[in-house]
């Protein structure tokens, strides 16, 4: 018997199918990688093993755990179940932890709460699982408060909640997605030394198919509520013989096809960025101090060539989106200066950007939050339009806004929709058609496919390419994903602490990082390639 | 901490400050002597130029205010001009009735609100719920001194089981006056505690709905306990918050509630200075209410600072 | 505060939604006879509220006067029609001046920061020491009683009402890639807060709207009541309720009626705001 067996668990939330027929089981000691897109059911498979559904849903089927049918158990069955014999580790670790109360008392109430032991015992058992997940007493007292850690640090808080009383089975819903690769590689090593110290049954639920193949024996793909193929992980993916298989697994690894960039000759650089800091007030200590400064970036320099495509790339907190934003001049540097085609914009009014704001333009990560909701895409793509010296009639712009639309593979006809009518990518391509709207020389793109779903992710990578390519735009990629630097731009530079360490050739940079923070994202970035030969070594 | 709250209280100062300026400056505008209004319109022209010097109105402006705000600093609120008693003397005399009764209205309305709140939370969408909230939305639209209009009919002219109004004063012992205040705080409580209801509820499903109670429900703690151990102090803050803007709505109609049941309180005291023009009696009633509602929401901060770990350690 | 922006489904069917919504049907029907009975006041009432009548006075409702006669024999349905008028014009003339002043307030502070927004913020703090009977009772002593009192103590004390929503809306917005999009745009602050920010906040406005109309109805009331509102001869809901306290023994009714008369109006203003947060509410919505 299993530990876990699901068995044609089915699943639907206010009449809508969420789940359909989904089976799968996982032995003690075994790692389970659960695979999907967004929307394929993969949390909502998690949360009926939890018995933590909504309101609204309704579930048949069966889920085996250890004997007991977790459907049919009554709620205090599930209570008693719940944080000791599983447990789970969720994937927000910033508001997964109560704010007003101690990460001491977070990680023993649950200790106390099954073992009814007594405070001092269920402490001192608190503090040495907080010193198992890599959070020791002399830094991390039990008396910490959650706004005190970092995100990386909270997850350790998180992961120590689940396992504290050392579960048969653990349920992780993207326990990495939301760190950056560094800390990623961190976790789930972590993750790994738990289910082999306790023989754990770990359910790994993750959109990223690297991810899963680095860490889960076997492997189930989930597409719209039901079961592609499930297996064991190297010979799934080696073989992936179901063309969803296949389908995610090109997607994973997706190169766009670029011809070598053709550097304009003769012309000075694009972008000349000198010297720039930027410094920050931290909160006063005391009414009598002066507020200490913090900084974010620290004399960065760099030049960007006509049509070149350059990646920023490191981690979270490095400072690359504070800079990103300098360069578009939506915030001021503390020192330093920045030149756009030979022309100084630091400083300068708004009046004086328009022309160099008419050539640089933005992507940004989020597909949802980047559109006002309450105007129709016609306005929206047109917006950049308004720096125009010379305004465009309605009938020159709906021709403008088609043009950039039909660029980026969208309908003229979806002018007239609101954004909530159109997909993630879709909503990206026309972040993109309205970047180019101004066809500018420089578009800065911040995160610009770290929210997509990889099939999407390889499209909207593709579309950026080929746009490069057609009509000469240099790209600012800022990105944490070095998959999506080397698919897409021919030079990188490395920030880490405020500072870039490192730049040069993609190619060079990745496959020989010389700096230490280069070499740690490289090392902890997982890479498909990588993980299936690793597998399949292994497994001879 | 001590930087958080030095500043709410270098702000709670400054709002005092700038509130006797306003406060002082309509003084200033008002025609009418109030020397003149103190002795009568068949007083002499030089009795009243002596009683003007003597209260120091030939002053400059800024003496004067220095002198009123000094004067208010040592609770010295100046002279009525109609019953001739220092203003404090008056004030002391109405506020032991006036104070009472807002801590006792202020305790009941939270004693009534906070646990129909949790209720009606704790049992979202189900008959409790819907009968709560119908309740509270109409305790809402209920005028509190028609409110207790309909209580003064009903149990004291109807059942005759405590008095219609007036107050007998403590003297004729505790049982007595609190009999006699029974009635006004009920009526400035429920309306009160419609709101303070309401807004518990959807302060503690807008917590029930954060990654951290299902955080708690993975540890396997039942819905009770979440509700009791992670969402309630969470949601205390903003609980809180609404309790302090509350309070000046409280002694507004503790004011007005004075009037329907002929309370000695401060409520009674200003409306009397205000049919008889005595306006420094206005004034230092005025301060005083506006000094207190700035000091209750300083205790607001502080128990903000107290119940939230992100203020108490300053960074 | 939660970020206001309701969820773009909002932009279509908002009103079917709405209409679809209980709470806003009963509110607003309510809501609906309380204007149009004070409308038809301008033109017509069964009886004549200046005229009166001893010979009629305090009696019960009977057929000729549905609601009765007060104490001068004039009919009370006629003196809650007219009287509705009086509190339907302060409160929205308040709610006016409170969003006419605050909401710029408001956005100007949140699109500046800094000092602006600090010194609007102290300017709260201040105003809320000041609860609306304070501020009408020190107008009053300066131009004597009357409903323009009540209209500017209860207009003063909506202006940091409607500035903290509007602030708090506009805050959550700016920071928004879509506000960052269309400054990247070349837009100033005034065009994104009258092209983004505005409409975005503008259902927040619309619900606090409601509450501080149901609010200034209460208050309307309470001043009325204690003198401060409405003087007579002009028919007032308030000032009904203060005639009607020495009577109460012998007239139940002259006070039971201008009551229910404000916690009908009240309820269905408060009701219609419901409902409308009800509807926009991304939160409760997307909860399956």
């Amino acid at each position: 018997m299993s530990l876990l067996e699901i068995e044609n668990l089915s699943l639907a939330i206010g009449g809508q199918p969420i789940l359909k027929g989904v089976d799968l089981s996982l032995e003690a000691g075994e790692v389970m990688g659960l695979v999907g897109e967004s929307g394929s059911g993969k949390s909502m498979t998690a949360l009926s093993v939890m018995r933590l559904l909504p309101d609204a849903a309704s579930a048949a089927g069966r889920i085996g755990f250890n004997g007991i049918d977790l459907l049919a158990a009554p709620e205090d069955r599930m209570c008693a179940l719940r944080g000791d014999d599983i447990g789970m580790v969720f994937q927000e670790p910033m508001t997964a932890l109560n704010p007003l109360k101690t990460i001491g008392e977070q990680v023993a109430e649950g200790i106390r709460w099954h073992t009814r032991a007594n405070r001092a015992d269920a402490e001192a058992m608190a503090q040495r699982m907080l010193e198992r997940v890599g959070l020791p007493a002399e830094r991390f007292p039990l008396s910490r408060y959650p706004h005190e850690l970092s995100g990386g640090q909270r997850q350790r808080v998180v992961i120590a909640i689940a396992c504290a009383l050392k579960p048969k089975l653990l349920i992780a819903d993207e326990p990495t997605t939301a760190l950056d690769v560094v800390l990623q590689a961190q976790i789930l090593e972590l993750l790994r030394d738990l289910v082999v110290e306790n023989r754990m049954g770990l359910l790994l639920i993750s959109h990223d198919l690297a991810v899963v193949t680095e860490m889960a024996d076997r492997i189930t793909i989930l597409r719209g509520g039901e079961v592609m193929e499930a297996g064991n992980t190297a010979e799934t993916l080696s073989a992936q013989s179901h063309p969803y298989t296949r389908q995610l697994a090109m997607a994973s690894m997706h190169v766009p096809a670029r011809a070598k960039t053709h550097h304009a000759a003769g012309t000075g650089p694009l972008l000349e960025v000198k010297g720039i800091s930027r410094d920050y007030p931290a909160r006063r200590r005391s009414l009598f101090h002066r507020p200490e400064r913090f900084r974010a970036v620290d004399d960065v320099s760099f030049t960007l060539a006509p049509a070149q495509s350059m990646a920023l790339v490191g981690r979270s907190g490095c400072g690359k989106s504070t800079l990103a934003r300098i360069i578009l001049a939506l915030d001021e540097p503390s020192a330093g200066t920045i030149a756009f085609r030979g022309e100084t914009i630091t400083g300068r009014d708004q009046a004086a950007l328009r022309p160099a704001r008419r050539d640089m333009q933005v992507i940004f990560q989020d597909p949802y939050g980047s559109f006002d909701p309450r105007q129709r895409v016609e306005r929206l793509v047109a917006e950049p339009l308004h720096l125009l010296d010379k305004r465009p009639t309605p009938a020159e712009r709906r021709d403008l806004v088609a043009e950039a639309l039909h660029q980026v593979g969208l309908q003229p006809s979806d002018m007239q929709k609101y954004p909530h009518e159109f997909s993630g990518g879709q909503r990206q391509r026309l972040s993109i058609a309205r970047a180019i709207i101004t066809r500018p020389k420089l578009i800065v793109a911040d995160e610009p496919v770290s929210a997509l779903d990889v099939s999407i992710r390889a499209q909207i990578l593709d579309l950026l390419a080929d746009l490069n390519q057609r009509l000469g735009i240099a790209y600012l990629f800022i990105t944490h994903d070095l998959t999506v630097a080397r698919a897409i731009t021919d030079e990188v530079m490395v920030m880490d602490a405020r500072r870039i360490v490192e730049s040069g050739r993609t190619a060079d940079v990745l496959s020989q990082p010389r700096s230490q923070a280069a070499r740690a994202l490289v090392d902890a970035a997982p890479d498909l390639h990588r993980a299936i030969a690793r597998r399949m070594r292994e497994q001879g | 901490m001590t930087a958080y709250l030095g500043k709410r209280l270098l702000i709670g100062l400054a709002t005092l400050l700038v509130a006797s300026v306003v406060v002082f400056a309509i003084l200033e505008i008002l025609p009418g002597d109030p020397a003149r209004l103190m002795l009568g319109m068949n007083a002499t022209a030089d009795a009243v130029e002596a009683l003007r010097n003597e209260m120091g109105l030939n002053e400059g402006l800024l003496p004067r205010y220095l002198a009123w705000v000094g004067g208010m600093l040592s609770l010295d609120f100046g002279r009525s001009y109609t019953y001739s008693v220092p203003v404090i003397e008056l004030i002391r005399e109405r506020a032991i009735v006036s104070v009472p009764l807002a801590l006792m209205s202020l305790a009941l309305s939270t004693a009534i609100a906070i646990p129909v709140g949790v209720f009606a939370a704790a049992r979202r969408g189900r008959p409790a719920d819907t009968v709560a909230m119908a309740a509270s939305q109409l305790g809402v639209a209920v005028p509190n001194f028609w409110f207790a209009l309909l209580l003064v009919y009903v149990f004291a002219v109807w059942l005759r089981l405590v008095p219609a109004g007036g107050f007998p004063g403590w003297s004729a012992g505790a049982w007595p006056a609190l009999k006699a205040l029974i009635l006004p705080s009920i009526a400035l409580a429920v309306p009160q505690a419609a709101i303070l209801a309401r807004v518990t509820r959807s302060a503690l499903l807008d917590v029930l709905g954060e990654d951290f109670i299902r955080t708690a429900r993975a540890k396997g703690l039942p819905r009770g306990a979440v509700l009791w151990r992670h969402a309630l102090r969470n949601a205390m803050l903003p609980v809180l918050t609404i309790m302090g803007l509350q309070f000046g709505f409280l002694l507004a109609g503790t004011i007005i509630i004075e009037n329907v049941f002929s309370l000695p309180g401060l409520g009674r005291l200003i409306f009397q200075a205000l049919n008889q023009r005595d306006l420094i009696v206005v004034e230092g009633i005025v301060m005083l209410l506006v000094a207190t509602i700035v000091a209750v929401n300083l205790l607001v901060d502080l128990s903000y600072a107290i119940v939230d770990p992100r203020l108490r350690t300053a960074r | 505060m939660n970020p206001p922006l309701s969820e773009p489904e909002v932009s279509a069917g908002f009103l079917s939604r709405a209409l679809a919504n209980r709470s806003f049907v009963i509110g607003f029907t309510i809501t609906a006879i309380v204007a149009a009975m004070a409308l038809v006041s301008f033109f017509w009432t069964p009886y004549d509220v200046t005229r009166l009548i001893v010979a009629d006075r305090m009696q019960p409702p009977s057929f000729e006067h549905p609601l009765g006669t007060d104490h001068f024999g004039r009919d009370m349905l006629s003196m809650i029609m007219v009287g509705a008028r009086n509190s339907i014009a302060v409160a929205l003339v308040a709610v006016g001046i409170g969003m006419g002043i605050g909401v710029p307030l408001g956005c100007w502070a949140a699109a500046r920061g800094g000092i602006v927004d600090e010194a609007l913020m102290r300017f709260n703090d201040l105003v809320f020491a000041f609860p609306a009977l304070l501020s009408a009772i020190m107008i009053t002593a300066i131009f004597g009683p009357g409903a323009i009192n009540a209209i500017i103590a209860i207009g003063i004390f909506n202006i940091p009402v409607f500035a903290r929503v509007s602030r708090a809306g506009a805050l959550s917005l700016w920071p928004r890639e879509f506000i960052l999009a269309s400054r990247a745009a070349g837009k100033g602050k005034v065009l994104i807060t009258v092209e983004h920010i505005l409409p975005n906040i503008a259902n927040l406005l619309l619900v606090q709207g409601t509450i501080q109309f149901a609010l200034g109805i209460l208050a309307e009331a309470g001043l009325s009541y204690v003198g401060l509102g409405a003087q007579p001869p002009m028919p007032s809901w308030g000032r009904m309720l203060f005639d009607a306290q020495t009577r109460m023994v012998v007239a139940p009714y002259l006070a039971i009626i201008p009551g229910m008369a404000i916690i009908v109006t009240v309820l269905g203003l408060n009701l219609i705001g419901d409902g409308i947060s009800d509807t926009l509410d991304p939160k409760l919505r997307r909860r399956p």
